[in-house]
């Protein structure tokens, strides 16, 4: 092993660092707003990742294709709150997590009945193709362009969450929701919107990882569960422990490969287990919500 | 529920299963598919024990499936061992420690977190399978040739084969698994489960230890598992991979939501709909791979629109028959008031209090919740037998004043000593335990059960100590119990209606149900928060009857806003005011306080 693999692991490991976290923010704030888990979450990050890829097929543009990808995946997650989701705010949060989980199920085999099981690809735009410098290596541009992406991305969720009225009833509602509703904000307004932008979130990551890795239906699958670790990790309905657990799982899973891929799921999960034994609550979780 | 009760539902089983090798065939059913059916029945049963009956949610159960099933099929065959029953054995016992570990850790939340801890431990142990264990387990390719069973009694051989000889050797496995677990869930234990899944605060408060409770439930589904993996192995000759993965943890889900929570049945009636459907959809109408797309619709609706399954929904059917029966019987006259004839509760055996003297001190008792400060520096001192009221505005400080004596909250600062131990920072359970408890402010009762089925659970916690694994005992045999829900029954005047759920009750009705659980823990020292909120007039006179008929033997410490009814009552009287001790002394020196008048009244001067 040498500097420059090294370093190339720990870019790769910020690549998927920033993807994670973005997925995880969009999981993140659906439960810290709305208290519901949603195993669907994986389903929209292939949908999206599916929906650019038609987007591209049609147009050959990739912002397109991303902005579609986005823009359906925001809309299909509006649907689901309305149609199904809306319905389940007041039964225990494991039947929320089951209806969840069987929408995933029924999107991933959707998927599957229209593009067959063969994998797809989507190819980075024209102006990212090839390899940048970076004086001590050479490394993809692409990747590194979905850094930057994602992490224009985060600002903006950030902004809106942070800076926006919206924002506002969304954080207040993560600390004490049935107040906001008693203030006279429509809160199931807010629900829907939430949950529109945290599937969003997915399937927009979903569209830019497409030209990295290829498009399969079961994509969403590993994903999600790798999303569950980082969202324990940073403490579940905090955006910050989102982002953090996000980049810490990114650099785990790359960093344990240079030694053996085999193990680098094994040493994201023992982080997880040493997370859950010295802080239950994850790194940046707050004590309000369990 | 009787000691002689004829075991009818394990004779239907026992029944069922003789006659399903008759039955199925001409529905269609291969042998190899009923076979199917018995495994993730037989795995579904501890998963329901898990879920149904103590409402924990795992979708990590493929990590138990996994484990029983690769150590049982690489012992067998490595020819570490040759008896297939005992390396099934071992399987499952390595199952069950796995189940231990895992326990520990994913049980350190609840909830959603839960789930998704149990989802990402299954996903690791997949990993480990597949890579760093990989030299033993196959890796992907799994561990083909498992051998079939074969016993051996002298001279005389028995191979069994695959196909119906199979069925047989499976069915005996899970006729034993279900007697085992219809044993469990009618134990203490059983009854203590569906507790947590009620309400597991309540079921703490009432001095059960719920977290080890809640382990004993994860390692018997790890048990089922395990066992159930083996049998995977055996009966289709190679142990596949598939097994560690989500989608198994899903598909045992799934087919238990569809056939139903809580019954022990469902997750086989939810595996027949499933594998025939799969044949059928694949075979029959060559839908190909879209089978799976038809099970996720009918699950979805199924969660939405029959959340307790098929076996739920018939359930339904059937009482909604015999309800229609039973509202054409004139309703019910209005329950009795309180009996105060019924022979009084003994206090608690376990403690040895004073008989005269502090039962209960609190020495600069403060709660600060940030910049809030709850209770500042509260001396509080209670006697044995004596019964105190609490008085104070809203916000004075109350109820957190009450979290704290019964260890429900830890006291920012301040100790508290309860019958001359230091309980500061002991658990709930354990103050409980020692004869320390509380009614609640707002009603914290088992919602799904019956009123008795309350009282059970309370006066159990009380019989059996914190935590007992009687797992296959008869609640029955157990000496006192019934006696001692009876007479809390007769004491809150519920003894009519101790077979109705607590969902059908009045409001009256619970608020003395929510008395009786406390009650019911036998407790030397009992905390009442405003046992007469929300009460009709003649509810409160009940109820203050019901008071002081349940203080003979015991201490008492009430708060309450209706201060007639306290100044009727209690010997002394202690006001709180913004968090800090106000007044302290009997009624007639409380009446009479200046200070207490300017607070309570405004300083509105009265006769």
């Amino acid at each position: 092993m040498n500097w420059s693999n090294l370093v190339a692991q720990m870019f790769n490991g910020l690549v998927l660092g920033a993807l994670l976290a973005l997925i995880s923010s969009g999981l993140t704030i659906i439960y810290g707003t709305l208290g519901v888990l949603n195993l669907a979450h994986g389903a929209m990050f292939m949908i999206g990742g599916y929906a650019g890829y038609l987007a591209f097929e049609a147009t050959g543009s990739y912002p397109i294709a991303v902005v579609a990808g986005a823009a359906l995946v925001m809309v299909l997650g509006i649907l689901i709150e309305r149609v199904i989701v809306r319905h389940f705010y007041g039964r225990p949060a494991e039947d929320q997590i089951l209806v969840t989980f069987g929408l995933g199920i029924v999107f991933v085999e959707l998927v599957r009945l229209g593009f067959g099981s063969l994998s797809r690809s989507v190819p980075p735009p024209s102006w990212a193709q090839g390899v940048t410098s970076l004086g001590f290596t050479v490394y993809p541009t692409y990747r590194l362009v979905v850094v930057g992406i994602v992490a224009v991305a985060l600002l903006i969720l950030y902004l809106v969450l942070y800076r926006t009225r919206l924002g506002m009833i969304v954080r207040a509602g993560i600390e004490d929701s049935v107040m906001v509703d008693s203030l006279g904000i429509n809160v199931y307004r807010v629900f829907m919107v939430v949950f529109g932008i945290g599937a969003m979130a997915a399937g927009f990551a979903g569209i830019v990882n497409a030209p990295v890795a290829s498009l399969t239906p079961d994509v969403g699958e590993s994903i999600m569960i790798e999303t569950f670790v980082v969202v324990v990790i940073g403490g579940v309905g905090s955006f910050p422990g989102a982002i953090l657990g996000g980049l810490i799982a990114g650099q785990i899973l790359s960093l344990t490969s240079i030694v053996d891929p085999g193990y680098s799921y094994v040493m994201l999960f023992a982080a997880m287990t040493i997370v859950l034994l010295v802080r239950p609550r994850g790194l940046l979780g707050s004590r309000s919500r369990d | 529920m009787t000691a002689h009760r004829l075991p009818l539902t394990e004779i239907l089983t026992g029944l069922g299963l003789l006659a399903a090798p008759f039955v199925l065939p001409p529905l269609g059913f291969a042998p190899n598919t009923v076979n199917q059916i018995l495994v993730w029945g037989l795995f579904g049963i501890g998963f329901d024990i898990l879920f149904g009956y103590t409402g924990l949610l795992s979708f990590g159960q493929s990590a138990f499936f996994g484990t029983g099933g690769f150590v049982a099929a690489y012992i067998l065959t490595n020819d570490i061992v040759s008896s297939v029953p005992l390396a099934l054995l071992i399987g499952m016992v390595a199952a069950t420690i796995v189940g231990v570990l895992v326990g520990m850790i994913a049980l350190r939340r609840t909830g959603i977190y839960f789930a998704m801890i149990t989802v990402a431990i299954a996903e690791m142990f997949f990993f480990v399978e597949n890579s760093p264990l990989s030299h033993w387990t196959g890796g992907e390719n799994g561990i083909p040739g498992v051998p079939t069973p074969r016993f051996e009694i002298g001279q005389w051989s028995l191979s069994i084969g695959t196909g119906w000889p199979m069925y047989w050797f499976l069915a005996v496995i899970y006729f034993l698994g279900i007697v085992i677990a219809l044993r469990i869930v009618r134990s203490p234990v059983g009854a203590v489960l569906v507790a947590i899944r009620d309400n597991p605060v309540r079921a703490a408060a009432v001095g059960h230890a719920v977290g080890l409770y809640k382990l004993t439930a994860f390692v018997i589904a790890s048990a089922y598992a395990g066992l159930a993996g083996g049998l995977l192995g055996v009966l289709q000759g190679f142990m596949p991979p598939d097994a560690f993965t989500f989608d198994t943890s899903g598909q045992l889900v799934m087919q238990t939501a569809i056939g139903g929570t809580g019954t022990l049945f469902g997750p086989l009636v939810g595996a027949t709909v499933w594998l025939f459907l799969r044949d059928f959809l694949q075979s029959a109408l060559n839908l190909g791979s879209a089978w799976k797309l038809v099970l996720g619709l009918i699950f979805v609706l199924l969660i939405c629109f029959l959340r307790r399954g098929l076996i739920g929904g018939l359930k339904d059917l059937w009482t909604l028959s015999r309800h229609r029966q039973v509202l054409e019987e004139p309703p019910e006259e209005a329950p009795p008031p309180a009996a105060t004839d019924a022979a009084p509760l003994p206090a608690h055996h376990g403690l040895e209090a004073p008989s005269s003297g502090p039962i209960l001190t609190a020495r600069g008792l403060t709660k600060r919740y940030g910049g809030l400060l709850a209770n500042s520096d509260i001396d509080f001192t209670v006697n044995s037998g004596a019964l105190h009221g609490i008085i104070g505005p809203n916000g004075a400080g109350k109820t957190t004043f009450f979290r704290m004596l019964t260890c429900e909250v830890p006291p920012t600062s301040g100790t508290i000593t309860f019958a001359g131990r230091d309980i500061t920072g002991m658990s709930m359970t354990n103050v409980c335990q020692l004869g320390l408890t509380k009614s609640y402010q707002v009603n914290q009762l088992f919602s799904r059960l019956t009123v008795r089925e309350n009282l059970r659970i309370a006066a159990l916690a009380d019989l059996r100590g914190k935590f007992r694994l009687d797992l296959f005992r008869n609640p029955a045999r157990i000496p006192g119990l019934t006696e001692q829900v009876d007479r809390t029954l007769a004491l809150v005047g519920l003894t009519r209606r101790a077979d109705t759920p607590v969902s059908a009750l009045a409001y009256g009705e619970k608020r003395r149900l929510e008395i009786g659980l406390a009650l019911a823990t036998s407790p030397g020292l009992l905390l009442l928060d405003e046992p007469l909120a929300g009460m009709s007039p003649r509810e409160r006179v009940e109820t203050v009857q019901l008071l002081k008929s349940i203080r003979q033997g015991r201490t008492m410490i009430v708060i309450d806003h209706d201060m007639d009814a306290l100044f009727e009552l209690a010997e002394r009287i202690t006001v709180l005011q913004e968090g800090r001790v106000l007044a302290e002394g009997t009624p007639a020196e409380i009446k009479n306080n200046a200070q207490v008048r300017e607070a309570y009244l405004g300083g509105v001067v009265e006769a």
